[in-house]
């Protein structure tokens, strides 16, 4: 392609006058990548009905002792008067009145609403700690690992390898086993919560430090990259004034397409008995409670929607929030 | 002559090819291969050549952004070749880029205020009225809207872009801009409104331009000076209308001739060079003469003896054994003129090489 700029008076000679650029000032307001996205985000019906979920299902998490106290009853109160005594079971197969609304778990006769009403605590509470660690883990090492590059590169690559191949099930329940009941100056629960999310973020980690990873090595050949560094930027300002903006949004998805892998994971360790220990319920723990009396499958019906909404409900958010901040990825 | 703002002298730089674990050097390409030149104050530069010639790296060289493998670099009198970061920070703001690209060139998350505001940020400069004061003066200076200060890049067109790039290059009123082919990603209407706008801004702001290029017209337009790069090296270096009007290398001769002419009855007064086959990779280049394997003219001594980059002319420096349009054969401008016309070939050719 060639200019015909031979020709000696080209038609434009823009500098001195400031309107040649483009629209006058008072035109259209501009608008942020942000506000792009929101609206894009407003227009799919299904991720916001996701987001509404995954909004309902934290206020349950957060107000769960306003909840119970206003419909039933603690979550590790035993009603022993509902169970049969001869069959384990509640008295009418299921246990459901008005005040226990999703009837009683066989044996102890606890109230199951306030139970899965507790669970999403512990579920949420996990898979965001553990989804948080994972981010700001991989985020950094992948950052360091791309923009870095050679040996960094390759020793953080590596370890990615290191971890993924790692039999993380086993791992934690050989920990599970030998960690006492207090530890690291915690006791009971919150030892046990700090553990799983030790255990889901730490070995997660490198599922979102590749993807980082990569993004970064494309990002660092952008030439914006290459301004900041002929005005003499330094590393540290181009790596968090320069590249992280550019990943919020991939951050962003992944943390929201990792939190329902983790409610998973933590519902499957808490199934094998080695997350949160009972009487603290745990979605996990109250279908491997049910799964003993596997007879009556009403008992799986309630932890087990509880598990298939939530992650649902952050899939399907997640899912829409990455087709609005990054529509060239589909 | 006064001393060149920018002095560049026999600059090298190899991309090292390594492999296996240990990373053993199993070769190099040679991207510059012994550039020389100088750049004075208030004049434009023009570096042209094909893809791969290595013209964008010379002047990602110059600024810096990669480390020169050899040669020596001088700003004003400092050698840079090996300064360190700290070091070269305060000198970032006499010589800056303008990138090729101005939509990989513009940070996507930044608004046009951050973007051209960045230099000042950088360089911990303070303004007199704030820093938004000087970006919206930089602003109006390049023709935009200062109004658009807090828009983002995606907002505004490829032109306009470009001009963005260009506001933050001169947000520090540098001395020295390289300009990376600052027009060739825009279209042919917008090309004549950028690169005027450059013409304008270094009669008003006394800049010196390293224009890189591939687009011999858009050279011709704004430099007084073109160096025509192969392979890594320069082959010809002249004023704009020596080098345009009687070149002298076979390959700007080659190069010149493929110039669309928007009239067909002097397109077919012309005569068409087509150069055979690829250009040669730059890991293995021919040796001697780096032409000559594409070179219609080409003889034995071509491929044994490498001609130097010498002056046959005033200003005119060729680096040929058998130079085109040549006023005389070995008439380095320390010899008089006036000898016999260079269609003499090898001898001349010789008596050149062996100086």
């Amino acid at each position: 392609m060639t200019a015909p700029l031979d020709v000696p008076a080209t038609p434009t000679d823009p500098a001195p006058v400031p309107t040649v650029a483009g629209v006058s000032a008072t035109a259209i307001q501009g608008r942020s990548l942000g506000q792009i996205a929101w609206m894009r985000l407003k227009r799919d019906k299904i991720a916001i009905a996701g987001g509404l979920v995954v909004i309902f299902l934290i206020l349950v998490a957060v107000f769960a002792p306003l909840i119970v106290g206003l419909f039933g009853h603690d979550p590790i109160q035993f009603n022993s008067d509902l169970i049969d005594s001869s069959t384990m079971a509640p008295k009418d197969g299921t246990g459901i009145s008005a005040e226990h609304l999703f009837g009683v778990e066989p044996v102890n006769g606890r109230d199951i609403f306030s139970r899965i009403v507790y669970g999403a605590r512990i579920s949420l509470l996990i898979a965001f700690l553990a989804t948080l660690l994972s981010v700001v883990i991989g985020t950094l090492l992948g950052v360091t690992a791309a923009y870095f590059g050679g040996l960094v590169d390759s020793i953080i690559s590596k370890t990615m390898d290191v971890f993924l191949a790692f039999p993380i099930l086993v791992f934690a329940m050989a920990l599970a086993g030998i960690i006492p009941d207090d530890a690291f100056g915690l006791t009971g629960d919150t030892l046990r919560v700090a553990l799983l999310v030790f255990v889901i973020g730490f070995f997660n980690w490198p599922y979102i430090g590749r993807i980082i990873r990569g993004q970064t090595l494309s990002l660092r050949e952008r030439e914006f990259v290459d301004a900041a560094r002929s005005l003499g930027a330094r590393g540290s300002y181009v790596i968090f004034r320069e590249i992280l903006p550019n990943l919020v949004a991939p951050i962003l998805i992944y943390a929201t397409l990792l939190i329902p892998t983790n409610v998973v994971f933590e519902a499957s360790l808490s199934f094998l008995g080695v997350g949160v220990r009972p009487p603290t319920p745990t979605w996990g723990g109250m279908l491997s409670d049910a799964v003993r009396f596997y007879t009556m499958p009403y008992f799986m019906l309630f932890p087990g929607m509880a598990i298939f909404i939530t992650v649902l409900a952050f899939n399907l958010f997640g899912d829409g929030l990455r087709d609005a901040l990054d529509p060239k990825a589909r | 002559m006064t001393d060149p703002l920018l002095s560049v002298q026999n600059l090298q730089k190899h991309f090292p090819i390594t492999k296996g674990l240990l990373k053993r050097q199993v070769g190099a390409v040679k991207a510059v291969d012994g550039v020389s030149f100088d750049v004075v104050k208030g004049e434009t530069i023009g570096l042209v050549g094909e893809s791969g010639c290595g013209k964008t790296t010379t002047g990602r060289l110059i600024t810096r952004l990669i480390e020169p493998t050899g040669g020596k670099i001088v700003f004003e009198g400092h050698d840079i070749t090996h300064a360190s970061q700290g070091r070269m920070r305060p000198l970032r703001r006499d010589v800056q880029m303008i990138f090729q690209d101005p939509y990989s060139s513009l940070n996507p998350r930044h608004t046009v205020g951050a973007i051209v505001g960045a230099p000042f940020r950088i360089q911990g400069i303070k303004t007199e009225q704030g820093t938004k004061k000087a970006v919206q003066e930089i602003l109006e200076l390049v023709g935009l809207n200062p109004e658009h200060y807090n828009r983002y890049p995606h907002e505004f067109s490829g032109g306009q872009r470009q001009r963005i790039g260009i506001a933050r290059t001169l947000a520090l009123k540098p001395k020295l801009i390289i300009a990376d082919e600052p027009v060739s990603a825009l279209d042919v209407s917008i090309q004549a409104q950028v690169v005027n706008l450059l013409e304008d801004l270094q009669n008003e702001l006394d800049l010196t331009y390293v224009v890189i290029a591939h687009d011999l017209s858009v050279v011709r337009h704004i430099s007084d000076r073109v160096a025509v790069m192969y392979l890594g090296k320069i082959v010809e270096l002249a004023d704009r209308k020596s080098l345009y009007e009687s070149p002298m290398h076979p390959y700007t001769n080659a190069l010149l001739s493929a110039v669309p002419i928007p009239d067909p009855k002097r397109r077919k007064e012309r005569e068409r060079i087509r150069l055979q086959g690829d250009v040669p990779s730059p890991l293995n280049p021919p040796p001697a003469c780096r032409f000559h394997t594409r070179c219609w003219k080409a003889q034995e001594i071509c491929s044994q003896v490498e001609p130097p980059l010498l002056a046959l002319a005033t200003g005119h420096q060729v680096a040929c054994h058998f130079p085109e349009n040549a006023p005389a054969p070995g008439a380095v401008s320390t010899t008089g003129e006036g000898l016999v016309t260079a269609d003499g070939g090898p001898a001349a050719g010789d008596g050149t090489a062996a100086e």
